[in-house]
C-alpha cells in the first residue's frame, strides 16, 4: 500500500527536511492510510490501546521518580500521602493496568470474532500475542511492587510456575530470584524489568502497525478491500471516531479513578509483605483469573503449568487452527454461537478463579463426591469450563469451520449499504 | 557470496582476497569469534542474577529449641524461607508412625523426617511444595498443615497426603550442635 503518497512539502524547510528525513511524509502517509469505510466501534480499541501504553509509561515514569525499592511499602504510602497529586498519579497508573487489559480483551475478541488473524493477517495476530504475553509480565512485576501482601505472595506463585519444570525449574527459580527466596533481590529486578519491558511492547506495537499496514485493516464484513469506492482516509474519518471512543473510554477510567480506586484491588496489599504468613485468600489480578482458575483445575502440578501456558499457545495458533473459509462471523450463524459461549465461558472461569476452590458454587448441601473433590465446587465448574475452552480450539474451530453453511456474502465493502446494492443473491 | 566471488575470480584473473575458500574461511572465524566474543560478555549479564556472595553468606543460622515449648510451633527466617520447628506431643509422632505405610504420594516413613532419636523435634522448610505459600497447622483433615492457596494437605509428618503438590514439606539440612541447639544449612 506504499507509494500512493500525495505528500508535497509546502516551505522551504519541509522540502529541505523531506530529502532528509522524510518524517512528515511518513506522518502525511499514515494521516491517509485507506481504511475501510465499514469500520464500527469494535475497530477504535486499537486506539484506545495506544493510549492506553502511553499513559501507562507518563505515569510509571513519574511514580519511579518517588518510589524507592530499598523502602518500597512506605514509598508507596509516600506517594500516596505526601507526593502532590501522587494518588491520583498511581490511581491512574493502577487502574490504567486493569482498563488496558479490559481494553486488550475486547481488542483480541474482536479479531477473533471478524476472524482478524486469518490470512494474510497472521503476523499481525502473532505480534499481537507477543504485546499480549509482555503486558501480562509487566502487570505481573508491576503488581510486586507496592511490597505488600497480594504482592509478595503472588510473586512467590508465579515464581513457583517456572519450578515446577524438571531439572532446570530449580536453578532457573533461584536465578530469578537472586536468592533462596522472593526477597529483596527479586523486587530490585523486577523494578528494572518493570521499567524496561512498556518500551519493548511499545517497539512490538510499532510492528503489530506496520504489519498491519501491509495487508490493511480487515473490517466487519471480512470482504477484501476491492477498490478506492471501499476506504476512506484514516484522518479525518478515522481520527475522529476514534477519539470518540476515547473520550468514552476515558469516562469509564475516571469513574474508577475517582470513585472506586480501590475497586479492582486487594486489601491484603495494603499490609506490608510477610513471607512468614500468607493471606487466607490469595488471588491474582482480575485479568488473570481465567488462567489461574484453569491452573487450579488440574490436580497435577507440572500438568496444570503446562494447561496454563497451553490455552495462551493455542490462542497463538489460532490462524492455523481456523479452517473456515469464511472470516467474520457475520455470515457464519454456528460459529457464532460457539463464540457466544466461549465468551461467556472465559468470564465464568474467571468467577471460578476469584473463589476458593472447594468452595461450593450453589449454596446449600447439594452435590455429591466425584473424585478429588464435590461435584458442586469450583474445582469442578473450572474443569468442565477448561474443557470447552481447549475444545473450542481444538475440536470446535477446526470442525465448525470445515462442515458450516455460511450465509451469502457481500460482493464488496460497499455492496451492503448501497440501495438496493444489497441484493446480494442476483450479483452470483 | 562464494558464487559471485568465483565469478569475479574467473573473469578478473583472481586477485587477492577474491579466492572462494579463503573468503568462506575469513567470514566463518569471523562470525565465530564475534559469537564467542558475544558469549563471554553475555555470561556476566546473565550470571548476575544469580545469588550474591552476601545472599550465600546468609546460609545458615543456629536456633536455641529450648524455647519452643511441648506442641508448640515456632516459625524463623532462614534464607528468606520460612523454617518450621515444631516440638511434637507423642499423640502427633504416633499418628505420624501409624501412617508410615499408608498410600502416599512421596512415600517417607516418619523416622526418615526427623533426626535419630529426636522424633519430638520436627524440623520443616514452610513453604508448600504446590506454589511456595505458607500452610498453617492444625487444619485439614490429618492433623497437620493445611495450604490455604490451594488446599495441599499435609500429616503430623509433613507429608502430604491431599490436595495438589506433588511432595512432602521439605526437611531442611540440619544437625543437633547440642540438646538445646540446632544448625540450619
Amino acid at each position: 500500500m506504499s507509494g500512493h503518497s500525495t505528500y508535497e512539502p509546502k516551505t522551504a524547510f519541509t522540502r529541505w527536511l523531506d530529502s532528509r528525513l522524510p518524517i512528515l511524509r511518513f506522518q502525511a502517509e499514515l494521516m491517509d492510510y485507506p481504511t475501510p469505510k465499514n469500520l464500527n466501534y469494535w475497530w477504535t480499541f486499537g486506539g484506545i490501546l495506544a493510549m492506553c501504553l502511553g499513559i501507562q509509561i507518563a505515569t510509571g515514569v513519574v511514580l519511579a521518580m518517588h518510589y524507592n525499592v530499598g523502602d518500597a511499602f512506605n514509598s508507596i504510602e509516600h506517594i500516596m500521602r505526601d507526593v502532590n497529586y501522587g494518588w491520583f498519579i498511581r490511581y491512574v497508573h493502577a487502574n490504567g493496568a486493569s482498563m488496558f487489559f479490559l481494553a486488550v480483551y475486547i481488542h483480541i475478541l474482536r479479531g477473533v470474532y471478524y476472524g482478524s488473524y486469518k490470512a494474510p493477517r497472521e503476523v499481525l495476530w502473532l505480534l499481537g500475542m507477543v504485546i499480549y504475553l509482555l503486558m501480562m509480565a509487566t502487570a505481573f512485576m508491576g503488581y510486586v511492587l507496592p511490597w505488600g501482601q497480594m504482592s509478595f505472595h503472588g510473586a512467590v506463585v508465579i515464581t513457583n510456575l517456572i519450578g515446577s519444570l524438571p531439572l532446570i525449574g530449580k536453578p532457573i527459580t533461584i536465578w530469578l530470584w537472586g536468592g533462596y527466596a522472593v526477597d529483596m533481590p527479586t523486587l530490585n529486578r523486577f523494578f528494572s524489568l518493570h521499567y524496561l519491558l512498556p518500551f519493548v511492547i511499545a517497539a512490538v506495537v510499532g510492528l503489530h502497525i506496520w504489519a498491519l499496514h501491509v495487508p490493511g485493516n480487515n473490517n466487519p464484513t471480512g470482504v477484501n478491500v476491492k477498490s478506492k469506492a471501499d476506504t476512506l482516509p484514516f484522518h479525518p474519518y478515522y481520527t475522529v471516531k476514534d477519539g470518540f471512543a476515547i473520550v468514552l473510554f476515558l469516562i469509564l477510567f475516571s469513574v474508577f479513578v475517582f470513585f472506586m480506586p480501590d475497586a479492582l484491588g486487594h486489601a491484603d496489599n495494603y499490609i506490608p509483605a510477610n513471607p512468614l504468613q500468607t493471606p487466607a485468600h490469595i488471588v491474582p489480578e482480575w485479568y488473570l483469573l481465567p488462567f489461574y482458575a484453569m491452573l487450579r483445575a488440574v490436580p497435577d502440578k507440572v500438568m496444570g503449568v503446562l494447561v496454563m501456558f497451553g490455552s495462551l499457545l493455542l490462542m497463538a495458533l489460532l490462524p492455523w487452527l481456523d479452517t473456515a473459509k469464511v472470516r467474520s462471523m457475520r455470515y457464519r450463524p454456528t460459529m457464532r454461537w460457539f463464540f457466544i459461549i466461549m465468551v461467556v465461558v472465559g468470564v465464568l472461569l474467571g468467577w471460578c478463579g476469584a473463589n476458593p476452590p472447594d468452595e461450593p458454587v450453589i449454596p446449600g448441601g447439594l452435590g455429591f463426591q466425584l473424585g478429588d473433590s464435590n461435584i458442586n465446587s469450583f474445582t469442578w465448574l473450572s474443569r468442565l469450563l477448561t474443557l470447552y475452552y481447549f475444545a473450542y480450539f481444538l475440536l470446535i474451530v477446526p470442525i465448525v469451520g470445515w462442515r458450516e453453511k455460511t450465509l451469502p456474502m457481500p460482493d464488496s465493502i460497499s455492496t451492503p449499504v448501497l440501495p438496493k446494492g444489497g441484493a446480494v443473491a442476483p450479483a452470483e | 557470496m562464494a558464487d559471485t566471488a568465483a565469478m569475479h575470480a574467473g573473469v578478473q584473473g583472481d586477485p587477492a582476497g577474491e579466492d572462494p575458500s579463503r573468503r568462506d574461511f575469513i567470514n566463518i572465524a569471523a562470525a565465530a569469534g564475534a559469537a564467542g566474543a558475544v558469549a563471554t560478555i553475555a555470561w556476566p549479564l546473565v550470571d548476575q542474577m544469580n545469588p550474591a556472595a552476601d545472599t550465600l553468606a546468609l546460609a545458615s543460622i543456629e536456633y536455641d529449641i529450648s524455647k519452643v515449648a511441648l506442641g508448640q510451633e515456632v516459625t524463623i527466617k532462614w534464607r528468606g524461607k520460612p523454617v518450621f520447628v515444631r516440638h511434637r506431643t507423642p499423640k502427633e509422632i504416633s499418628e505420624a508412625v501409624a501412617d508410615d505405610h499408608a498410600d502416599l504420594r512421596d512415600p517417607q516413613t516418619d523416622a526418615q523426617r526427623h533426626k535419630p532419636g529426636k522424633a519430638e523435634w520436627l524440623i520443616l522448610i514452610g513453604t508448600c511444595t504446590h506454589l511456595g505459600c505458607v500452610p498453617l497447622f492444625g487444619q485439614g483433615d490429618y492433623g497437620g498443615w493445611f495450604c490455604p492457596c490451594h488446599g495441599s494437605v499435609y500429616d503430623t509428618s509433613g507429608r502430604i497426603r491431599k490436595g495438589p503438590a506433588p511432595k512432602n514439606l521439605e526437611v531442611p539440612e540440619y544437625s543437633f550442635l547440642s540438646d538445646t541447639k540446632v544448625k540450619i544449612g
